[in-house]
């Protein structure tokens, strides 16, 4: 028996031997260190990439033209006394750089004022849809059971009106399209996808041992919810808000071309392409210029989507 | 010839009080697709204030199951306690409402997890987490709740707290979480502390640094401590009394060096001869035979007969109780006399 046993000593005497483990450097006086969150590893992250780069520049540029249009030009297309019929479908020229619509209204100056509701229309209805999607869905992931049940079964009857002719359907009992129904319209349709993101997210949060463990620690369900929780579930959906975003643009595009939307004389990139269609033929500047803006600026906030999406998830890294 | 060293009163305390905590007849059940799973079967303990009681099983025995009834953090459904009753001070926690219930959680019993890096919040600095419990429970500013977190975090010694205080949970070492988790616990000077399993996830050495934190903040504090852990080397040193848990029921209750002396169920001696020992190097390390027992499809008798060594015909037809051998020690075996005498060999 004691002569299969003499590895084990020598290592034993080995371990004892050698000198102790040099002190871990959290124990080193002065240690300090700037504090690495989710978040600011992720905005670190998000600085060097240029898929993130190049689209917030064209953000940035998007929105201060959303907001103070006449920095870029200096004809004010809402003045109706701007536009010339005689000069209709005017080709593009140094004083027109996009040329003339089939009113003889300068289609670089519509373009950029239409910039306006599109990006309002954007954006509103993506903080609408997070809010009131997220909401919902952290209460009903949290709550679970019955309150789940209902409340994702309601979700799925939305889900279940194809978008589209849903804001079609929605926009003919308004009867009206202005920006306020086209928000709304866009927003019913659209809060269910947060919902379920939302929702599916909390449900992982609540089973993690730091919500079990808080509540071990006394907290409450309000403190579990908006504290424990939603801040480790909101990343997918403000991925996804970024990437709806360029999709409610395009929307409020296709439902304003589709006539239901936006309404003349307001100006959005979708009513100047409804205008242009019919004479396309002949003067196809005033509708490839707004289409061309608006693949851009859907682009953009999908590109801002994609790299805010890998910078948030450590796994793409 | 056992009894006369066990007769001693465990602690401070002593039996002539009433028990700090209380867990009488507990009885858990989950339904399942499969069916109901048994997971406690009339589980008792008594933990008296200043005392360590460890509770150790293998998995699926149901300590930790016990441990979630008693802070009140078993889901229910699917979780229910069709019997039984978790005296704290006196007071039948069970019949308490959910509010009165909170009010006990985190301040007066407080638990500690197995997993450190899990349980804690990856998203907010640790400063955060441990004040939280300050602001929350005692309505403090943010300022002073943080300084109180640096208190706390010297206090399980976190060496350079005052800088640490802002990092996060992935920024410190397995040991270091879980001396922050053990901070949060003690934070509102709990009376009872529950700690399931609070070495498992780390290495020996540290293992044995979180030990003796436990041992001595129980020292200054005074409070209750339960200890559930597998692992028998853990608790020799710390732990009062022991309650050996097989299949959702306690085997055998004892001291803690009796157990360790002369063991009185099978199964206790099971675990304590698979334990490595120095003098025994070389002969093949014993292994208890046989797998856990299936909750869903309990043996008949005693849970733990297809795997006993001391099996007579009856352990199949009828289930033991816990017999009184002395009033500090019981166990769960019709032939614990035999067990006795075999582990004074």
């Amino acid at each position: 028996m004691s002569e299969t046993t003499p590895a084990m000593p020598v290592t034993a005497t080995a371990a004892v031997g050698s000198p102790p483990p040099p002190l871990a450097p959290e124990t080193k006086p002065g240690y300090v260190e700037k504090p690495a969150s989710l978040w600011s590893d992720a905005w670190y992250d998000l600085r060097r990439r240029p898929l993130f780069i190049m689209s917030s520049i064209l953000i940035a540029v998007l929105v201060v033209m959303a907001l103070f249009p006449s920095l870029f030009t200096s004809i004010n297309p809402m003045d109706a006394t701007t536009c010339q019929l005689s000069t209709a479908r005017q080709p593009p020229s140094a004083a027109h750089w996009f040329g003339k619509d089939n009113l003889g209204c300068d289609v670089y100056a519509r373009t950029i004022y239409g910039a306006r509701i599109s990006i309002i229309v954007g954006i509103t209805t993506t903080i609408v849809t997070a809010m009131v999607g997220g909401l919902l869905g952290l209460i009903a992931g949290f709550a679970g059971g019955a309150t789940d049940s209902v409340m994702s079964r309601v979700t799925e009857i939305f889900f279940a009106i194809p978008s589209i002719l849903g804001a079609l359907l929605i926009l003919a009992v308004f009867r009206t399209g202005n920006v306020w129904t086209v928000m709304l319209a866009l927003a019913v349709l659209a809060w269910p996808m947060t919902f379920r993101i939302m929702r599916a997210a909390v449900i992982t949060a609540k089973s993690q041992d730091y919500v079990v463990a808080a509540r071990a620690l006394g907290a409450g369900s309000g403190r579990l919810m908006f504290r424990h929780i939603l801040p480790n579930a909101v990343t997918p959906v403000i991925v996804v808000a970024t990437i709806n975003l360029g999709m409610f643009i395009s929307a409020e595009a296709a439902l304003s071309f589709l006539g239901v939307g936006i309404q003349s004389p307001d100006i959005s990139w979708g009513v100047m392409i409804s205008d242009a269609r019919p004479r396309f033929l002949e003067a196809a500047g005033p509708l490839l210029f707004p289409a061309a803006f608006l693949s851009v600026t859907v682009l953009a906030f999908i590109m801002l989507g994609d790299a805010v999406r890998d910078a948030l998830d450590p796994k793409l890294r | 010839m056992m009894t006369t060293h066990t007769d001693v009163l465990p602690t401070e305390g002593g039996l002539g009080n009433t028990p700090l905590l209380a867990v009488d007849n507990l009885h858990v059940e989950f339904s399942t697709r499969q069916g109901v799973v048994k997971a406690v079967n009339g589980v008792s303990y008594d933990l008296y204030q200043g005392e360590t009681l460890a509770v150790l099983g293998e998995s699926g025995s149901g300590k930790s199951v016990t441990a979630q009834a008693i802070m009140g953090i078993l889901d229910m459904p699917p979780a229910r306690i069709p019997h039984g009753e978790i005296r704290f001070r006196g007071t039948d926690m069970l019949k308490l409402t959910d509010e009165a219930r909170s009010q006990i959680r985190g301040q007066r019993i407080a638990m500690i997890f197995q997993d450190a890096l899990s349980a804690l919040n990856p998203v907010f600095t640790v400063g955060w987490q441990i004040g939280e419990m300050f602001r929350v429970h005692r309505g403090m500013s943010k300022r002073d709740a943080q300084k109180k977190a640096i208190e706390l975090m010297d206090r399980v010694r976190i060496p350079a707290a005052k800088q640490r205080v802002h990092d996060y949970p992935h920024q410190f070492s397995g040991g270091m979480r879980q001396r922050i988790m053990i901070a949060m616990s003690i934070a509102l000077d709990p009376e009872v502390l529950i700690a399931d399993e609070p070495t498992t996830a780390l290495d020996v050495t540290v293992q044995a640094q979180i030990m003796e934190l436990l041992a001595e903040l129980q020292r200054e504090s005074n409070m209750g401590l339960i200890l559930i852990t597998h692992d028998l080397g853990v608790v020799a040193d710390v732990a009062d009394k022991i309650a050996v848990m097989y299949g959702g029921r306690i085997v055998e209750k004892a001291l803690v060096h009796d157990v360790y002396r002369t063991p009185a169920h099978p199964y206790s001696k099971g675990l304590l001869d698979s334990i490595p020992r120095v003098d025994l190097k070389g002969q093949e390390l014993y292994a208890i035979k046989g797998l856990p027992p299936n909750l869903l499809a309990m043996p008949p008798g005693c849970a733990f007969n297809p795997r006993c060594p001391y099996r007579q015909d009856n352990c199949v037809s009828e289930a033991p109780p816990l017999y009184e051998i002395s009033h500090t020690r019981s166990s769960a075996c019709h032939y614990w006399r035999e067990v006795l005498d075999g582990s004074h060999e």
